[in-house]
């Protein structure tokens, strides 16, 4: 029996919704950035007051920074979703699991990526980098990166709502995956910041875009399987 | 030592392997000959890489440890390979003997690939000087370990027999994807900064010898994975059991 | 001749080590309505998150409405609803805006207008723009009750739905089943006012430690 609306309307419904709820609970997003810039802040405490080695190192300290705050965001995404078996609720309508990754995983790649945005300034006073040299190119690379973070994201903090020591498990299975992301994306990110001579940024993209599709193709065939009991 | 011995003897293990699948009657024993054969091969390996060997040019002595250090990471390679074939072939059908052969192959991956990377640091300080670098093997390797790390942590914290099997799937896969992603972001980088990879030429006598310890550490692994195989089986056989058409009657006083 | 509301062939169903369910077998008709009694942990909500979708059984098969539930599930879900301990709520999200979620996903034709008379219907307008965080607990069942409503379904599953209201409330749940009846629901109903139970259905499956007995 075919749904009742299709799957990217389904998708559409499923984002508005993660949005409607990150509005009305705001609060907590302000936590969440000022949890990140202080992340930030502890990061040049540790590596002390040295302007030129925190600047030649910021691309790396930012995407740290964003990790870590996309394991407190990821994690919350699928709190609600467990609290009163809501995402049960979704299934049985029915709604596609497929629609719902679609959605959540844009849900929280737009938190990361407002995030990410709103750490930029941060970093420019933390670590004096230069974000105008490039910066439709800073923004595609942030975009990008937090689809990544976002897509192996959806379905192991799915996972992990579920388990038992749920805190420790995502950012146990999510790390080792997102080695390659981070590589990317901070090594594009650095050659926004600094000039880009041997024009290396455009591999670190398609890096990163290859990261991506692969990981958003096979998010959408597995997480239906952990989506509902099978 | 002409390279066909070892090329017959991993032969011989490939027919064991089948046989082993094929003939029920016979998985009581054959994994008890590989084991033993390998206990004997793994003597001889012993010989072959401290003395038969030559010296390696750059590495002299301290390189010998290569002969076992490549066979156990190539062993946790395949024990990987192992497990995501089976996350994929647990998400198209379910089985319980997929699920128990992904939890065999990975426990015993983590295994040999620990060792592999503990031998690899040993071999690397003397030579290099460092512990760690920036290999994209050896990060590789460390991020898969890490991956079934997590994935074997995630099996222990799932009591749910089916949940598990599906999780533990869902994450194979997932990990088996990031390898060659890995293995390529860090080679890049490397080229990107002119880094030269450490691939040392290989001499005829000691390609046989790796060869040798290639086989000798198969033969291991065989009756590793049938055993933890069996163990993970039969966990799942006392939990499956259907309880019976009637209830049980209480216990007259 | 039209298929079984329910029918349950020798089903189990097992969490980790313990079965919830074992080797069950009933059939319910369309049109007819079955009470679902037993003590707590007896395996009443397991059965209904069954007979759902939301679960499905580690042995033997389980048909709603003709369909198997495992299998044909997608053919299956727009018929069944389920109103259980598990609200399925949003707490963020408020009630209006939940029960408008559910009525775009299901392709209702005028989603603004059906929720404001479904909210209504079950007492919620005054709170309507009220986040479900903080309704009470018989404020949040009858907020399921109106998605149920609003799905119409063939099959109505009821967990404990008289739990958490008040006499009058009682009341109005009665009327409710009965009129989904009048259209031709089956419910299955599975509470602890075995009383109002018999009232409300045809048919009685009691259970006890997730194998159907006679009740005593």
């Amino acid at each position: 029996m075919t749904p009742k609306i299709s799957l990217l309307a389904a998708a559409w419904l499923v984002l508005k919704k993660d949005w409607q709820i990150e509005w009305r609970t705001r609060a907590r997003l302000t936590a969440l950035i000022f949890f990140s810039g202080a992340t930030l802040l502890l990061f040049s405490f540790a590596m002390g007051p040295d302007v030129t080695s925190l600047r030649a190192h910021a691309h790396g300290y930012l995407w740290l920074g964003l990790l870590f705050a996309s394991v407190l965001s990821l994690g919350e995404s699928f709190r609600i979703e467990s609290e009163n078996q809501a995402l049960t609720g979704l299934v049985l309508t029915p709604v596609e699991p497929r629609a719902i990754f679609i959605g959540k995983v844009l849900g929280n790649a737009s938190m990361l990526f407002v995030l990410s945005l709103v750490l930029l300034p941060i970093t420019v006073g933390l670590y004096d980098v230069t974000l105008t040299r490039v910066p439709h190119l800073l923004l595609l690379v942030l975009f990008l990166g937090v689809l990544g973070i976002s897509a192996p994201g959806t379905v192991y903090s799915a996972i992990s709502a579920n388990a038992r020591a749920r805190d420790v498990m995502l950012p146990l299975l999510l790390f080792p995956v997102l080695v390659p992301l981070l590589l990317a994306a901070a090594s594009a990110t650095k050659l926004t910041f600094q000039p880009d001579p041997q024009d290396q940024l455009g591999s670190w993209l398609k890096l990163l875009i290859a990261f991506d599709l692969i990981y958003l193709s096979v998010g959408f065939l597995v997480f239906p399987k952990i989506a509902e009991e099978d | 030592m002409p390279a066909s011995i070892p090329l017959l003897l991993l032969l011989a293990l490939a027919v064991m392997v089948v046989v082993h699948i094929a003939v029920p009657k016979t998985r009581t024993i054959l994994w008890k000959l590989s084991a033993a054969l390998g206990a004997v091969m793994l003597g001889l390996l012993m010989y072959l890489g401290m003395f038969y060997a030559p010296p390696e040019a750059f590495m002299s002595n301290v390189g010998r440890i290569l002969y076992v250090h490549v066979p156990y990471i190539w062993m946790a390679f395949i024990a990987f390979l192992m497990n995501v074939g089976c996350a994929f072939g647990y998400l198209m059908k379910k089985s319980w003997v997929t699920d128990a052969l992904a939890e065999s192959s990975a426990e015993v991956g983590v295994l040999f690939g620990a060792v592999g990377v503990a031998m690899g640091s040993i071999w690397a300080r003397p030579t290099w000087g460092v512990w760690w670098d920036w290999d994209p093997r050896l990060i590789s390797t460390t991020v898969m370990l890490l991956s079934y790390v997590g994935y074997l942590a995630l099996r222990s914290f799932t009591e749910d027999p089916e949940r598990r099997a599906t999780w533990s799937a869902a994450v194979g896969i997932l990990s088996g994807v990031s390898l060659p992603i890995t293995y390529y972001s860090v080679r890049w980088w490397n080229s990107l900064h002119q880094v030269q990879s450490s691939t040392a030429s290989v001499d005829k006598t000691m390609g046989s010898v790796l060869l040798w310890g290639l086989a000798t550490l198969l033969f291991f692994l065989f009756p590793f994975i049938v055993k933890r195989y069996e163990i993970a089986r039969a966990r799942q056989t006392a939990a499956m059991e259907l309880p019976p058409l009637e209830a049980p009657r209480p216990e007259a006083a | 001749m039209s298929a079984l509301a329910v029918e349950a062939i020798d089903i189990s169903k097992r969490f980790g080590a313990r079965w919830a369910i074992s080797r069950l077998s009933f059939s319910l008709e369309q049109g007819r309505s079955l009470l679902l009694t037993g003590h707590n942990g007896s395996g009443k909500t397991t059965l209904l998150r069954i007979i759902s979708t939301a679960a499905f059984p580690t042995a033997g098969t389980l048909k709603v409405l003709g369909f198997d539930s495992k299998k044909q599930r997608d053919s299956l879900r727009p018929s069944v609803a389920l109103v259980s301990h598990a609200s399925f709520h949003y707490e963020d999200l408020t009630a209006a805006q939940n029960l408008l979620l559910s009525a775009k996903f299901l392709g209702v034709k005028d989603p603004a207008a059906t929720v404001k008379e479904l909210l209504e219907r079950m007492g919620l307008a005054a709170r309507a723009d009220s986040a479900v965080r903080q309704f009470s607990a018989g404020m949040r069942k009858r907020l399921a009750i109106a998605r149920l409503l609003m799905k119409a379904p063939k099959v109505a599953l009821l967990d404990e739905p008289f739990g958490e209201l008040d006499p009058a409330g009682i009341l109005q749940m009665e009327q409710l089943i009965r009129s989904l009846q009048a259209q031709g629901t089956s419910v299955v109903l599975a509470t602890h006012l075995i009383e109002q139970g018999l009232t409300l259905t045809q048919e009685r499956l009691h259970l006890e430690a997730g194998r159907k007995v006679s009740p005593s």
